[in-house]
């Protein structure tokens, strides 16, 4: 963590390499820096490792740690808060979305990156709108309808909120990567004879394959966090974990603390899982936002 | 289904019939059949967002006594309600500010390469996936007043008593830095290392130091960038829900504008009372954000700014 002083990217690093190592000794500004960094994940580590050890804890009241340690706590969760059919109920919305969000955004997307037509500007802030917007301004008229048309309190009603911001995701990661894909590619396709449908699935899906990749893991770990439209759409057999956990949580004092802590680590543990198979295909930053990357920055 | 990629030309002789010839004139302009590629997502957004959001806006005219506008009024003459806005706007606003202000220096310490930058961005996306709700369970168990913080701060002397955090302001607070801070990061990093380094380095040559180097050319070419972010930032902090409700004090000082929407519709049941509430939530947001995005015209966005 010394490394600190100047560091050049890229060709910078030619005429410095003659240079000795590093300074070990930084600026106070680079301490002041690392500094807040480490109280940052001091406290984020404390955040975390409070949940984890209570879950794990026999009873823990005014001490450093509990006074033993039991993993009864995770076999009561279980079995009160039904998690089985939570995470069943979880996965089967989230993968839904994702399969549908594809469906819907990827052609969409092929057409904006590809395409100059009147409009596209509209069509493009259309797109934005549903990412802009917080989810509970449209979660609440959208459920609204939804308990209209009677499709709120069930998975259906569940799935197609979750669908509203992950279509315009999609739309938005998957342009760039479509983008970079050389139309003469297409062109030549076209012109030994491939049709619409063979370009597509023939030329263009294999390549869009890692974009796909990444953008339905994205939607994914965004689903499963989602918590304000499933919270305002799920019934009590449509509930994701996030909900659930919610529940368990704002009804605190009825169940023992430990079991809320440990189903929180479940939870947190079902996240960490996705996250580390996203970061084998997706650069962090693209969590956050997919920014176009410039091509020799 | 067979239209060309490419715009096809102005026919060279008279169009055959004329559907062709109309056909034509919307080619050239980039409207065929491929453009059916893009209605399903149209469709969508039309029917499960511009719909709803309309009929939110009309029910919101619609209320169950009174005129078009008493759901408004009755939002604004209530000072427990209207206080909601003031209680969002100063959680989310400082709340933004400080997780943009507080990324750019790490962003700009950390934008070279350095052994362990892959572990540090690692362990800042771990909070973004943890969500609001796991954030709020332990911050309640880490702040709270038997709690691992208080205790060092207690064995340190460094006070007394248990510093109260949670169930407050602060509880909500710290929860939006934890889960806003690593956004902000990820994102002023992205659009740091989008600015070519080569231009900081004529600065130094010209004999520029750091700070002038920073001030007078990074700084510009980012702030496009930083204004996006705070956007982004902007939006997530101003939604704050559930950790309003957990670590917050949901009945006073952290009331804010999505609880009273939320209360509106399902423990009221008054939906047009609800719409109207979210219709000023959605206001207030795009006020804010559109006057940040039209400061951000008033700066460089060339091709080596922050790619924002």
């Amino acid at each position: 963590m010394s490394t600190v002083t100047e560091v050049h990217p890229g060709g910078a690093t030619d005429t410095r390499e003659a240079r000795p190592r590093r300074r070990l000794v930084a600026r106070p500004a680079a301490w002041l820096v690392w500094g807040v960094v480490v109280f940052f994940f001091l406290n984020l580590l404390g955040v975390v490792g409070s949940v984890l050890v209570s879950s794990f804890g026999q009873r823990w009241f005014d001490t450093w740690l509990p006074d033993g340690f039991t993993s009864k706590w995770y076999g009561e969760a279980w079995n009160e808060f039904a998690l089985f059919d939570v995470i069943v109920v979880t996965l089967q919305v989230s993968l839904l979305v994702v399969a549908l969000s594809l469906l819907v955004g990827v052609p969409a997307a092929y057409v904006l990156a590809r395409r100059n037509f009147p409009g596209k500007r509209l069509a493009y802030l259309v797109f934005l709108l549903p990412i802009l917007m917080p989810p509970i301004t449209y979660g609440i008229p959208l459920a609204t309808v939804l308990y209209k048309f009677g499709l709120a309190g069930h998975l259906s009603g569940v799935v197609l909120a979750n669908l509203v911001p992950s279509v315009p995701f999609v739309i938005l990661t998957m342009t760039p990567f479509i983008e970079q894909i050389d139309p003469r590619i297409e062109s030549a396709a076209r012109m030994c004879g491939a049709g619409l449908r063979s370009v597509f699935l023939r030329v263009l899906a294999p390549l869009l394959l890692p974009g796909m990749l990444a953008s339905a893991i994205l939607v994914l770990v965004r689903t499963v966090g989602m918590f304000e439209l499933t919270f305002l759409t799920a019934g009590p057999d449509s509930q994701t974990l996030v909900v659930a956990l919610y529940y368990s949580m704002s009804a605190a004092g009825i169940r023992a603390q430990q079991s809320v802590d440990a189903m929180a680590i479940i939870y947190t543990t079902m996240m960490l899982v996705l996250l580390v198979i996203s970061l084998r295909y997706v650069n962090p930053t693209q969590l956050v936002a997919r920014v176009k990357e410039d091509p020799d920055a | 289904m067979s239209t060309t990629a490419t715009r096809p030309a102005r026919p060279a002789g008279a169009p055959q019939s004329p559907r062709a010839h109309w056909r034509h004139r919307l080619a050239e302009r980039g409207v065929d059949q491929q453009l059916w590629l893009l209605a399903p997502a149209v469709l969508f957004v039309v029917l499960l967002f511009l719909y709803p959001f309309f009929y939110g806006l009309g029910l919101s005219f619609q209320p169950t006594e009174g005129g078009p506008l008493s759901d408004y009024a009755r939002f604004f003459g209530d000072a427990y309600q209207r206080d909601t806005m003031w209680i969002t706007l100063g959680i989310a606003l400082p709340a933004a500010l400080l997780n943009v202000l507080a990324a750019v220096p790490i962003a700009y310490r950390m934008r070279g390469r350095f052994r362990g930058k892959r572990l540090v961005t690692i362990l800042l996306v771990v909070p973004i996936t943890l969500g609001t709700v796991l954030t709020a369970q332990g911050l309640l168990n880490f702040l709270g007043p038997t709690g691992w913080f208080n205790r060092i701060l207690m064995a340190l002397h460094l006070t007394d008593e248990p510093v109260r955090l949670v169930h407050n302001y602060w509880g909500v607070f710290f929860s939006l830095i934890i889960t806003g801070f690593p956004f902000a990061f990820l994102l002023v990093l992205s659009y740091l290392t989008g600015i070519d380094p080569t231009l900081e380095r004529a600065a130094a040559t010209l004999g520029a130091g750091w700070w002038q180097r920073f001030r007078m050319v990074t700084l510009p070419l980012l702030m496009p960038g930083l204004a996006t972010t705070f956007c982004l930032t902007f939006v997530l902090a101003f939604s704050v829900f559930p950790s309003a409700v957990l670590v917050g004090n949901p009945a006073g000082e952290t009331r804010v504008i999505s609880i009273a929407a939320y209360q509106a519709a399902y423990e009221q049941y008054d939906y047009p009372y609800a719409s109207a509430i979210a219709m000023v939530m959605g206001l207030i947001e795009l006020v804010v954000i559109s006057v940040v995005l039209l400061a951000r015209t008033r700066f460089y966005t060339g091709s080596t700014g922050g790619k924002g």
